[in-house]
């Protein structure tokens, strides 16, 4: 199968020797379509864009409340889509979500609508590779990549399968526990990581506790990039500031070329 | 396959009951949900744990229940009128069946915490209870809604030694609780067992612990032959999540002659109105707007305060084994003090929902032997219910 549009950007940035950065913002919360611009002018590779569900269970505080807030102020679905459709962008965005929201609209209909906005790629947080044929058949149907999440649970047996199925990238989460800013770098991502760059040549990055530029460059030395939601997400919420957000994606991305 | 067969499965590695459950979490907890199927899948097996679990039940938490016939309630409403007696188990409640049979598969894992979601409290208790008596660490989440109207069970919890936690966030009841039950296990998985409180969940929660209250059933099915020697018309039992429920079901879910019936609150009438959804690692009926956005339940009984069911509920409704239908609170308050009054019993706010339902449906009941489950007792619930009837 050749490569999609997402896996295709990383892959020319990794050969390029250069570390991936994808910031994720969560759709919905006041300035989050401009902090997205903001994202990628400051040097994103791709963005992921957080559809808000009302139990998100892999996320912490920040998220939660992000999600909270979204949806009190009417986010839907339908209205990122629309918002997303109505903009353009130059780099890959993906949507995140949980699988009830696909679930509900329908997966035929969610993985259409996504890729005609302009979406190149779908994580759903909730949905492992057991549970995924079907979601992989429609997403696939549209050209749509779908990305699977690898834990530090996960077996060296459990990763070789979520390699195969994972588009894009493979989502290595970096610590046990839900997203969120954390202090240091867990040990268990350099671990996670290496499990998965032994057994794949799909992009490899690290999300979850990556809360600095410091701790971005520490797991992308043993991966190929990193995610980075609470710690932007939390500035957007603080400063309503679309320019903060760009500017600490900047930072973010400054750090990771100068490695 | 066989009808039997269909109703009775083991869902198998997948978790299926038809259509329904699956395993639905992030992908950290997958690795824990397999590991558990395979030591339950063990242990269920294993006669020394049978027995072990067996002697706890016995020595411990005062099994069997009795199986009671109500002479007064049934000349009120015109049918014959037997109750399953969990409310005189320890703490109270059927909970305990299935967290003793959790927490000694713990103990078999080599887990040395236990996490806990509750909403009226009963399970939380339940837990606390068994950790304290096998020497485990034990958090509990309580919506935050929750810990308000069900103090005493704070108390109870704290007493035994569990740490309770708020759940501040949503509709701070039991969904609530779950999310952040989730959330814990997810960081601490590699020491924690999550005892999942209901036939919910992700696999293999659902099977797992309707085998646990499978001892329910079993029980009130040879209860009814000893005394009356015939099998019930008509099984009732409320439905939150829906554990009592499949518990005393799984006694006569291969009797075709026994109608099964569950009762939900009107305010989380989640299998009367059947919208399929995704929730807390379970395909099953779920209350969501038309975007898929969870919608909060409202109920007066914290512990059927929740938006999703156990995805053996949505597979016995979609096939037609077992009928679902809703009461609303004032039905719930009424057969609250009925029960009280005419057989000295107080029963928890929960199976007041099969009372009330039973109530309700008189008209069509006259004569037959309805067999009710009385899930819990109505200690925890006098303080709300004091305040509810000065009103």
């Amino acid at each position: 199968m050749t490569a999609g549009v997402l896996e295709a950007t990383l892959q020319a940035k990794i050969a390029d020797s250069k570390k991936c950065l994808l910031p994720y913002i969560t759709a919905g919360c006041d300035g989050w379509l401009e902090a997205v611009y903001a994202a990628a002018e400051a040097g994103a590779d791709a963005v992921e864009v957080g559809l808000p569900f009302s139990d998100p269970v892999m996320d912490g505080p920040i998220i939660q409340q992000a999600s909270d807030l979204a949806l009190s102020q009417g986010t839907t679905p339908e209205s990122i889509i629309a918002a997303i459709g109505n903009s353009h962008f130059e780099i890959p965005l993906v949507a995140m979500t949980y699988y009830n929201i696909a679930f509900h609209m329908g997966h035929e209909r969610f993985a259409s609508s996504l890729k005609a906005a302009g979406f190149s790629a779908a994580i759903l947080a909730d949905l492992p590779v057991g549970e995924a044929e079907l979601w992989i058949n429609a997403a696939g149907e549209v050209k749509l990549e779908t990305v699977f999440l690898a834990a530090p649970t996960s077996s060296p047996k459990r990763c070789q399968l979520i390699a195969e199925k994972s588009q894009g990238f493979i989502y290595a989460v970096g610590l046990l526990g839900v997203t969120g800013e954390r202090e240091k770098l867990a040990a268990s991502t350099a671990v996670i990581a290496q499990r998965l760059k032994n057994i794949t040549d799909k992009p490899v990055l690290v999300g979850v506790g990556i809360s600095t530029p410091a701790n971005a460059v520490k797991a992308a030395a043993v991966s190929d990039g990193v995610v980075v939601g609470s710690a932007l997400v939390r500035i957007l919420l603080e400063t309503k500031s679309p320019e903060a957000v760009g500017e600490a994606v900047k930072r973010f991305r400054v750090a990771l070329d100068n490695v | 396959m066989s009808e039997a067969a269909v109703l009775q499965n083991d869902p198998g590695s997948t978790g299926r009951f038809g259509q329904f459950g699956g395993c639905y979490i992030p992908e950290t907890l997958v690795p824990a949900c397999q590991e558990l199927e395979s030591a339950f899948r063990a242990a269920w097996s294993d006669p020394a744990f049978r027995d072990e679990l067996d002697g706890l039940l016995s020595s411990y938490a005062g099994r069997p229940s009795p199986l009671t016939h109500c002479q007064r309630l049934s000349e009120d409403i015109g049918a014959e009128i037997y109750l399953k007696r969990e409310d005189l188990n320890h703490t109270g409640s059927h909970k305990i069946n299935n967290v003793l049979g959790q927490a000694l598969l713990a103990r078999r894992m080599g887990k040395t915490r236990l996490v806990a979601e509750t909403g009226a409290g009963q399970h939380g208790v339940a837990t606390a209870t068994a950790a304290a008596l096998f020497g485990l660490e034990c958090e509990v989440y309580m919506g935050e809604v929750d810990m308000e109207r069900q103090a005493l069970n704070v108390f109870r919890m704290r007493l035994l030694g569990a740490v309770v936690r708020p759940a501040t966030t949503g509709s701070r009841t039991l969904k609530d609780a779950v999310n952040e039950a989730l959330r814990d296990w997810v960081a601490t998985v590699e020491t924690t067992h999550y005892c999942l409180g209901s036939v919910m969940g992700p696999h293999p929660y659902p099977w797992m612990v309707r085998e646990f209250h499978r001892v329910i059933g079993s029980e009130a099915r040879q209860q009814c032959l000893d005394l009356f020697g015939a099998l019930p018309d008509l099984v009732v039992a409320c439905v939150g999540g829906g554990s009592n429920a499949a518990g005393i079901f799984s006694g006569f879910a291969t009797d075709p002659q026994v109608d099964l019936v569950g009762v939900e609150p009107e305010g989380a009438a989640t299998v009367v109105r059947r919208v399929p959804g995704v929730l807390h690692g379970s395909m099953s009926y779920l209350l969501q707007d038309e975007h898929g956005q969870v919608l909060e339940a409202e109920s007066i009984s914290a512990g059927l305060d929740y938006p999703g069911v156990g995805p053996e509920h949505a597979h016995l409704a979609s096939i037609g084994r077992a009928k679902y239908f809703s009461v609303n609170d004032q039905e719930v308050a009424d057969a609250f003090a009925l029960l009280s009054r005419t057989e000295g019993i107080v029963p928890a706010l929960e199976p007041a929902h099969a009372l009330a339902w039973v109530s309700k449906q008189r008209h069509d009941l006259a004569g037959r032997k309805v067999l009710i489950n009385l899930s819990g007792r109505g200690d925890k619930d006098a303080d709300q219910m004091m305040k509810y009837f000065a009103q």
